[in-house]
């Protein structure tokens, strides 16, 4: 926003709207460049001939001249565009560099062969697959969010009742915490052989893994996280009246909170390697399978988009769980930086 | 040692309980070591008496309000609260110590409502909540989270929360120990004023012998450790008192004394 302040002042004397000299070189100046940098995508892909025989071209290279179109569009009515235009400014130097990445890469690929194509292959390659095998690859993945999902809320839950109980509880603690010092550290990938022979299904295996590789990390930390909470927490809580309930359900777990996400986040990161594996090697679905199935056709095209799409999910669900915690942790604003 | 001045008598409101500390000694094992804290400590305290404790650091004042709060027993000797034996915590015994150990994931309402919540009353009480921040001057700050707070409007928020159980004991472990000198001022008069208001029987600790006469109708000096009492002082004095008074001076310089600092004075 204070980027910005400046040339909005020296331009205040004439029209808002009016493009004057600082703003072409201000906060309208790198939107400029973004749909400059995307027109001249779209017609690198509709100028020179392609080297091989794909069918999406002329639609990427209309595509993405359309978005230069809204890129401009946007730039200079970012102010009457509210969070969406502002959205735009904040992003515009990484349109311009995605802009020029893919122009470069549909000129080393499609248009003059540079990179060895069969492994490299072009934009409109991969954007064919998202049209044209878009079925096969929303199947695999609603496969893979079913079975992430499913194991790591199981492994989580598991590991989280564990870990409060084991802080809580010296009794448990004794019985759990050697087994968990034996099996913890063992990579849950380990387990697929044996998993994949004694469960009835390879997809009650798969959930089993990724339970596993999420509860380790949720345990240990929700455990360290209950066993930290200071004792004068507890001290305040008896004097009142409480408890040994309302010290477990209010004291305990809300001051162990910080501690469990950090033991979610290492499970999710965990999970996920799991899940591709698990998915490559037993279950006949899901984006693991969808990529080694590509492999096995040599489809390359087919393999990167796969791994776009996975990659987005992924980032995704971690998005998602930073969100839940900014929610459920606001209290820690101020307290702890992130 | 019984220092007794002919003030006037002064009456009770009948809300405070009558605390009863009975040959009490304790001590805690330090690596196979046994390390006494406190020896044969007797102490009877009236209804709606405030009494202050003062003693050297590390002398066991902190244990023996423990003790009192119920939060631990004793080795020896008994505690009663109006002759009931003092078994374990209750809300009518509350602590207010040192740190204001505010809850740090509940707002200031939610920290105060600790106790009727703990004790499942809240849904019915929500009214001593609100009745309470107010009394401590921080109904702007109901939905503030501790760390929005400074020191002393955390320690009057973990008053509150202590005040919100209407106790009949309320034990004050250095509650004002950490405050700058004005704030600390400015407390001890509103702590006054609440418990004249409130009629519980109070017990402070403190390290401050200034605020101990202020405050307090008995001040009890306590040996080296382990804690012994070495004097029990009426302080009698009306409310407010004034910090320069002769007679609050008299005893002070006394105090010192009993504690090997008459030089210091
Ligand atoms: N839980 C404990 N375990 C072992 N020693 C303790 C414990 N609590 C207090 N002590 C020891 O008892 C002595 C008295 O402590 P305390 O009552 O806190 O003193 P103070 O008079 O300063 O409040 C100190 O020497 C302290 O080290
Ligand atoms: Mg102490």
């Amino acid at each position: 926003m204070s980027t910005y302040s400046v040339s909005d002042t020296t331009a205040a004397g004439s029209p808002r709207a009016a493009v004057t000299f600082s703003n072409l070189s201000g906060s309208y100046g790198v939107g400029l460049a973004a749909s400059f940098v995307w027109l001249a995508f779209g017609l690198s892909c509709l100028y020179w001939p392609d080297v091989g025989d794909w069918s999406r071209t002329e639609s990427l290279g209309i595509g993405a001249i359309v978005i230069a179109a809204f890129i401009l569009f946007g730039t200079f009515s970012a102010d009457y565009l509210g969070s969406a235009g502002q959205a735009l400014r904040k992003r515009a130097p990484w349109l311009v560099a995605f802009g020029a990445f893919v122009t470069l890469w549909e000129v080393a690929t499609a248009k003059f062969a540079w990179l060895p194509l069969p492994f490299f292959p072009p934009p409109q390659s991969i954007l064919e697959v998202y049209t044209d095998d878009l079925p096969k690859l929303l199947d695999s993945v609603l496969a893979s969010i079913r079975l992430q999902l499913g194991g790591y809320l199981i492994g989580a839950t598991i590991g989280f009742i564990t870990g409060v109980s084991i802080g809580w509880s010296q009794k448990i603690g004794y019985w759990v915490h050697p087994v968990l010092r034996f099996i913890g550290p063992l990579p849950a990938t380990a387990w697929l052989p044996i998993a994949f022979f004694t469960f009835p299904s390879s997809w009650s295996a798969s959930t089993f893994l990724i339970a596993l590789a999420t509860g380790f990390p949720v345990t240990v930390l929700t455990w360290s996280g209950v066993a930290s909470v200071s004792s004068a927490y507890y001290d305040v809580a008896r004097t009142l009246g409480a408890k040994p309930s309302f010290l477990v359900l209010k004291v305990a777990i809300p001051a162990a909170l910080p501690h469990v996400f950090v033991g979610l986040f290492m499970g999710l990161g965990s999970s996920f390697a799991v899940l591709v594996v698990a998915e490559m090697i037993g279950v006949k679905a899901g984006l693991g399978w969808y990529l080694q199935w590509a492999q096995g056709w040599a489809a390359y095209a087919n393999m990167y988009a796969a791994l776009i799409v996975m990659s987005l999910l992924c980032s995704g669900a971690i998005t998602l769980l930073f969100k839940t915690r900014d929610r459920l942790l606001v209290w820690q604003k101020g307290v702890v930086k992130w | 040692m019984v220092v007794q001045s002919t003030a006037e008598a002064i009456t009770y409101p009948a809300v405070g309980a009558e605390l009863d500390i009975e040959g009490v000694s304790h001590a805690f094992d330090i690596d196979g070591a046994t390390l006494p804290v406190l020896d044969n400590v007797n102490l009877s305290i009236a209804p709606g008496e405030f009494v202050a404790l003062l003693g050297p650091s590390g002398c066991g004042k902190s244990t023996l309000l423990r003790l009192v709060a119920g939060l631990e027993k004793p080795r020896s000797g008994s505690l009663r609260e109006d002759d009931v034996r003092i078994n374990g915590p209750h809300p009518s015994r509350v602590v207010v110590f040192q740190d204001p150990t505010l809850f740090p994931w509940r707002s200031v309402w939610d920290n105060v409502a600790l106790g009727l919540e703990a004790q499942g009353i809240l849904k019915t009480q929500r009214h001593r909540v609100d009745a309470v921040i107010e009394l401590v001057g921080l109904s702007a700050f109901r939905n503030a989270y501790p760390h929005q707070l400074s020191g002393g409007m955390a320690q009057r928020v973990a008053l509150a929360r202590a005040l919100v159980n209407d106790p009949k004991i309320l034990v004050l472990d250095e509650p004002l120990g950490k405050l700058d000198s004005l704030t600390r001022i400015a407390m001890q008069a509103e702590l006054v004023a609440l418990w004249q208001r409130k009629g519980f029987t109070t017990l402070l600790v403190t390290h401050d012998v200034e605020e101990a006469l202020v405050l307090a109708n008995r001040v009890i000096v306590l040996s080296d450790r382990p804690a012994r009492i070495k004097a029990d002082i009426a302080v009698q004095r009306p409310y407010p008192r004034h910090r320069g008074d002769p007679y609050l001076a008299d005893l002070r310089k006394q105090i010192l004394g009993l504690l090997g600092l008459e030089a210091t004075w």
